[in-house]
């Protein structure tokens, strides 16, 4: 909302010396936020005048340009008297024209310094200014031609342009719909300055006498207001004063036409929407009501638009001529040659016209406010002062007849305990406080034992509770006043152990050389496809969104790796050799068990319901994915770099699983998007927690990632829910350790995991510790074979082990592995 | 001095005549002085101590002599040999310090070498901020609640007073899934994990929540359609807006340091009234001379977050009787808290993943 300061002052008696920032900042403390000041003519110095051109002589130049050579009458202001001599290349004016010249040491906006200078033969000395040149507006068609009248030669030109203005923007909250007028900024500003105020709704207005146009409405709940004025023989020629032309420009409205304007004025003055008709197109009564099933209209905006059986419209014998309070139609729209206007002031319950205004996704200045609540007695008030305006400007008459159907809705009385602005603001706040600062804001106050039955004023819809009335009193109070008082100590558990998990894990990860990486959850089936994941893979089952960013990207993520592997791609395109990534995230798949109900807000919902409720919700486990790509370790003095392979993936998952105390286990697995031979599932306690291994060759190549980069995911509320709780002390053995090394031929697609499990079962109660420290193939083993060595540590807890007994555990722990995996001692 | 007694005749015994014990252990000595490295000492210690060696052999011959005169030269002998043996081990010592300290001067590094062998990770400073803001609160008593991201409507709508013809639902931008009759969203706010609080637990309730939350808004400079925020609720007896005001200048200062403050200036949120916007002191200039000031562009304050008294209609909607209890709530954005505290300027480098910015902040705490 803007709002120029003349305007604000006119009706409200503020001190003559307060700055425009001192009232912004005062209006702010009371809860209308200052967006913006504008003062249009901060940067136009120097003699900015009007002019009246005398002569124009047109030159055509060699470049192919005709510029005009002028001379004109700007007064005494250049000193002499004499008429000032001006080339401009504008040709949209004639000798007689008033203009707006800036003289030699003026000074226009981006520090642009007149000067009388030599140009086309002539020394031109100074500029006839166009709309742009003043930074008032984007014209450049032409310079500016002031109405006849405007002023004299001479004279300052910037209170005819309203440069001497200055404009407050406000951002208005949606509770405060009745600062979204002059009316309303003005009555703020008399309560920050406890100022006399003139509220300009005030107006003596004609009766109602049932002789204006005949309105019927069927839906007084929709519109219990409707007030109808008639003003015929507006000359559709006749213009808007500039008066009102440069507020509502000042106010960020376009000047139309002088109906059109006067309707918007009054609604920027009163706060009030105002539909104005063409008289003579309506044909018989108006009615409003709610739309049928079926029906359609044209808005003026040209859109054809089918109508709900909630929105309300407004008809007459032709059908439906409007979308009431929210877009009028084509048929009866007022025109270049409109000459009688039919006035409509009419009320509309707000929750219709918001539903109406985003059904049909319309926004406009009259919808803005119709849906926030306008003061509804107010309405006729409004309609005069339209009708004043079009009479005194338009030439027209005012028709002797006026409507008013239906009566404003009263505001119930809300009971306030005098003690509640106190207790909730931690201010002293006494009754008489209480009740003078509600008055002041228009309330109507009935002071009872303690409890107050206040009657907001009727613009103010938005007061219906006791705390909405103590807002009302702090803010008058300040909430600067507000004292600062740390509450009671909480008995607070800390953090739970998830949170302290997830720090961890963030730190192993970032220990680990891993740089975490925020991306966007959005994912579409092109990315699904670049990961290659089949037709049926459950991460292709999403949660769509409605709206999303963009429709290739339409759901929620089911995987994290797609925004690591573009963030890796990212960093290794600008330079970086090699990256770890990981980013901690969310996923979503669909519970299937939706709708979410909506419950009322007036009691708990109960257990059940709740239950049923969160159920709906998609399926959020907490993810963690990694990306390895190109450079793990770096070549140097020490010798040779190393790349980012599988093997670092699942060491990361090992590692993770020891900072958290949960024995991790690899299986072999085939999953897009990895290798399918490079690729391992991880379990904890039998249970999948995710993969981790290298990349499938052509998901590297689909992201422009280096071949063997490597990735993980996997679920960390599963992998949390395995970690270790309360660590027992353990108990250690002093006794001497003995070693046994056992090499073992094996068939290739016998895991190491396997070989182990199987040794380790077969070695007994004594095994302290198995460690696989070689691989071997070649020559000397036979061809689809490896030959791995184990180290293993025996010891007791209560005595030196005896090689017999040692070496009856390594035997044992052999025959085992022959066993089962059919592995021969080398 | 005589070379080894080849001839040994137990009863003439010329080397124990006084003058060739003194010449052997003067020999001995020289020898030993002479010894350049441990490894000459090596061959002088088996040359005049071995059991071949002239004082070794004279020792030897003592138990031959005749009683009177073992004495005599059991002493004569015993002092060369000691001194010989001190001599050795003064001497060794010596060489071995020398041979050490070579050692050491040649097995000097250039210290200065890289040693970067391992990549540097970092964690997000979302992350780490997050947790600071948590912890903050953590030590005076309050604990963090979290929620899912997928939020039911009621919940991040409804149950905060924002009905289904609530004009402010039209100030979120709200991403809502397919089909919107499934009522679910994107949670537009970190509000609704206060609900799920409220709906949890009786008072008292204090919960900081910071959080991933969601608005269709473009993407640029200073707007994210993901971004987070950290929510903060306190409800028990006797709430008031000064314990609201305590605790966010207490928040203040923990994060910008002693000093930074806040202001309030009233706003409207749905689930809060009175609501109120809460600026920050500008941490840069602190208010004091702010015309030069990019941080605050001149204001000497930052908007900071918005906050309030809880609406009686919340507690109410989430099983809280308002007649017994007051709370406060407020909500910061998390990404902008930081842009502030670190001076970045442009909020896409949070999202975009590139690991000179993150790695930037490796050594937040």
């Amino acid at each position: 909302m803007k709002a120029p300061v003349s305007w604000i002052r006119e009706y409200v008696d503020l001190p003559a010396d307060i700055t425009t920032e001192q009232l912004a900042a005062r209006l702010t403390a009371l809860g209308l936020k200052l967006e913006a000041i504008e003062k249009p003519g901060e940067q136009i110095r120097g003699p900015l005048v009007v002019g009246r051109v005398l002569t124009m002589d047109a030159e055509p130049q060699k470049n192919g340009k005709t510029i005009n050579w002028c001379t004109v009458d700007v007064g005494e202001a250049n000193g002499t008297g004499e008429p000032q001599g001006i080339v401009c290349g504008a040709h949209n004016f004639e000798p007689g024209d008033l203009v707006v010249v800036i003289l030699p040491g003026g000074v226009l906006p981006g520090d642009f310094e007149i000067s009388a200078r030599k140009t086309y033969g002539h020394v031109s000395a100074g500029m006839i200014c166009s709309s742009r040149e003043l930074g008032i507006g984007e014209d450049h068609d032409g310079i500016i031609v002031l109405p006849a009248g405007a002023g004299e030669p001479g004279q300052d030109a910037r209170p005819v342009l309203g440069l001497d203005q200055e404009v407050i923007e406000f951002e208005i909250n949606p509770d405060r719909a009745y600062a979204l007028s002059l009316r309303g900024v003005a009555r703020e500003a008399a309560l920050a300055y406890a100022a006399a105020y003139a509220d300009p709704a005030q107006r003596d207005v004609p009766a109602a006498d049932g002789a204006g146009h005949p309105v019927e409405v069927d839906d007084p709940d929709g519109c219990p207001v409707f007030v109808a004025r008639v003003v015929s023989g507006i000359d559709p020629a006749a213009a808007t004063p500039d008066w009102m032309a440069q507020r509502l420009t000042l106010c960020g409205m376009r000047p139309i036409s002088l109906a059109v304007d006067v309707t918007n004025y009054v609604m920027l003055e009163l706060g009030r929407p105002i539909h104005g008709y063409d008289a003579d197109k309506l044909q018989g009564a108006i009615r409003v009501r709610r739309a049928r099933e079926g029906e359609r209209l044209t808005t003026l905006d040209g859109a054809d638009r089918a109508l709900s059986t909630e929105d309300l419209v407004v008809t007459d014998d032709s059908g439906i001529i409007g979308l009431g309070g929210v877009m009028g139609g084509e048929t009866t729209e007022v025109s270049e040659g409109t000459t009688r206007v039919l006035v409509e002031a009419a009320h509309w319950d707000a929750v219709s016209m918001f539903r109406t205004g985003k059904r049909h996704r319309l926004t406009s200045e009259a919808g803005k406010r119709n849906e926030r609540g306008v003061d509804p007695t107010i309405c006729e008030a409004a309609a005069d002062r339209v009708v004043e305006l079009l009479v005194a400007h338009g030439g027209g008459t005012a028709e002797p007849g006026v409507t008013v159907v239906g009566t404003p809705p009263a505001l119930p009385a809300i009971a306030l305990d005098a003690t509640l602005p106190g207790r909730i603001s931690g201010i002293d706040i006494d009754t008489a406080t209480v009740v003078a600062d509600l008055a002041a804001v228009g309330c109507a106050v009935d002071d009872g034992s303690g409890t107050l039955a206040v009657v907001p004023p009727p613009w103010r819809p938005d007061l219906t509770d006791p705390y909405d009335l103590v807002e009302e009193v702090v803010r008058v109070v300040g909430y600067d006043r507000v004292p600062s008082v740390l509450p009671r100590e909480a008995a607070g558990r800390g953090l739970t152990r998830e949170q302290r998990l997830r720090r961890r894990i963030g730190r192993t990860l970032a220990g680990a050389g891993c740089v975490e990486v925020i991306s966007f959850p959005f994912v579409g089936e092109a990315t699904f496809d670049l990961l290659g994941l089949p037709a049926d893979d459950p991460r292709r089952s999403t949660v769509r969104l409605s709206n999303p960013i963009s429709s290739e990207e339409p759901s929620y993520t089911t995987t994290l790796l797609p925004g690591l592997l573009k963030a890796a791609s990212r960093n290794l395109g600008r330079g970086t050799p090699g990256v770890g990534l990981f980013e901690t995230g969310t996923v979503a798949f669909p519970s299937g068990r939706g709708p979410a109900p909506i419950y009322g807000v007036d009691w708990r919902p109960t257990e059940a319901e709740l239950a049923k409720l969160f159920e709906a919700l998609p399926v959020q486990p907490l993810h963690l994915a990694v990306v390895l790509a190109g450079e793990r370790e770096r070549a140097g003095w020490w010798g040779e770099g190393r790349t980012a392979g599988w093997a670092d993936a699942i060491g990361l998952v090992r590692r993770l699983g020891e900072e958290l105390g949960v024995e991790v286990e690899v299986g072999s697995s085939s999953l897009m998007p990895w290798h399918p031979g490079r690729c391992a599932v991880v379990r904890v306690g039998g249970e999948e927690l995710g993969h981790a291994g290298e990349l499938h060759p052509q998901v590297c190549a689909a992201f422009g990632l280096p071949a063997r980069s490597a990735a993980v995911e996997i679920d960390l509320d599963r992998l949390m829910a395995h970690a270790v709780d309360v660590i027992p002390g353990p108990e250690f053995s002093t006794f001497p350790v003995a070693k046994e090394d056992v090499a073992l031929v094996v068939p290739d697609e016998v895991t190491t995991a396997e070989v182990e499990a199987a040794l380790r079962e077969g070695a007994g109660e004594h095994l302290e510790s198995i460690r696989l420290f070689d691989v071997y193939t070649g020559d000397q083993v036979e061809a689809g074979h490896r030959s791995l060595a184990f180290a293993l540590r025996f010891r007791a807890a209560d005595r030196t082990l005896t090689e017999q007994e040692t070496g009856a555990a390594r035997d044992a722990a052999v025959a085992l592995a022959a066993e089962r995996c059919g592995a021969v001692q080398r | 001095m005589s070379g080894p007694n080849t001839d040994f005749d137990p009863v003439e015994v010329a080397a124990l005549k006084p003058e060739e014990v003194e010449a052997a252990r003067d020999a001995a000595l020289a020898a030993i002085a002479g010894a350049a490295d441990l490894d000459a000492l090596k061959k002088v210690r088996i040359e005049h101590t071995g059991d071949r060696s002239p004082l070794a052999l004279a020792n030897r011959e003592i138990g031959a002599l005749p009683p009177a005169a073992r004495k005599e030269a059991g002493q004569r002998v015993g002092q060369a040999r000691g001194a010989v043996q001190q001599a050795l081990a003064a001497r060794q010592a010596e060489l071995q310090a020398e041979h050490e300290q070579r050692m050491l001067a040649e097995e000097t590094v250039d210290v200065t070498l890289p040693t970067d062998r391992l990549p540097t990770g970092a964690r997000h400073p979302v992350t780490t901020g997050s947790e600071l803001i948590a912890d903050i609160f953590v030590a005076m008593g309050w604990e963090v609640a979290e929620g899912p991201v997928l939020e039911a409507e009621w919940l991040n709508f409804d149950a905060l007073n924002l009905g289904p013809d609530h004009p402010a639902r039209t100030m979120q931008d709200t991403f809502w899934t397919d089909p919107a009759e499934d009522h679910l969203v994107l949670r537009t706010h970190t509000s609704p994990v206060q609900a799920r609080t409220m709906l949890a637990q009786q008072p008292p309730i204090y919960v900081v929540c910071p959080g991933r939350v969601f608005r269709t808004d473009e993407y640029d400079a200073t707007h994210s359609p993901v971004f987070h925020q950290v929510e903060g609720l306190a409800v028990d007896k006797g709430i008031s807006m000064a314990h609201l005001k305590g605790t966010l200048d207490h928040f203040a200062a923990s994060m910008f340091g002693e000093g930074i403050n806040t202001r309030f200036r009233p706003s409207y949120f749905p689930f809060t009234e009175p609501s109120a916007e809460v600026d920050l002191v500008c941490f840069v200039c602190r208010g004091v001379d702010p015309d030069d000031c990019r941080t605050c562009r001149g204001e000497g304050w930052i908007e900071w977050g918005g906050c309030g008294v809880v609406n009686p209609r919340v507690l109410r909607a989430c099983g809280i009787d308002p007649d017994t209890y007051s709370g406060f709530a407020f909500g910061m954005g998390i990404d902008r808290t930081l842009m502030f505290r670190h001076g970045i300027e442009d909020l896409r480098a949070l999202f975009e993943g590139d690991v000179r910015f993150t790695a930037a902040f490796g050594a937040e705490l």
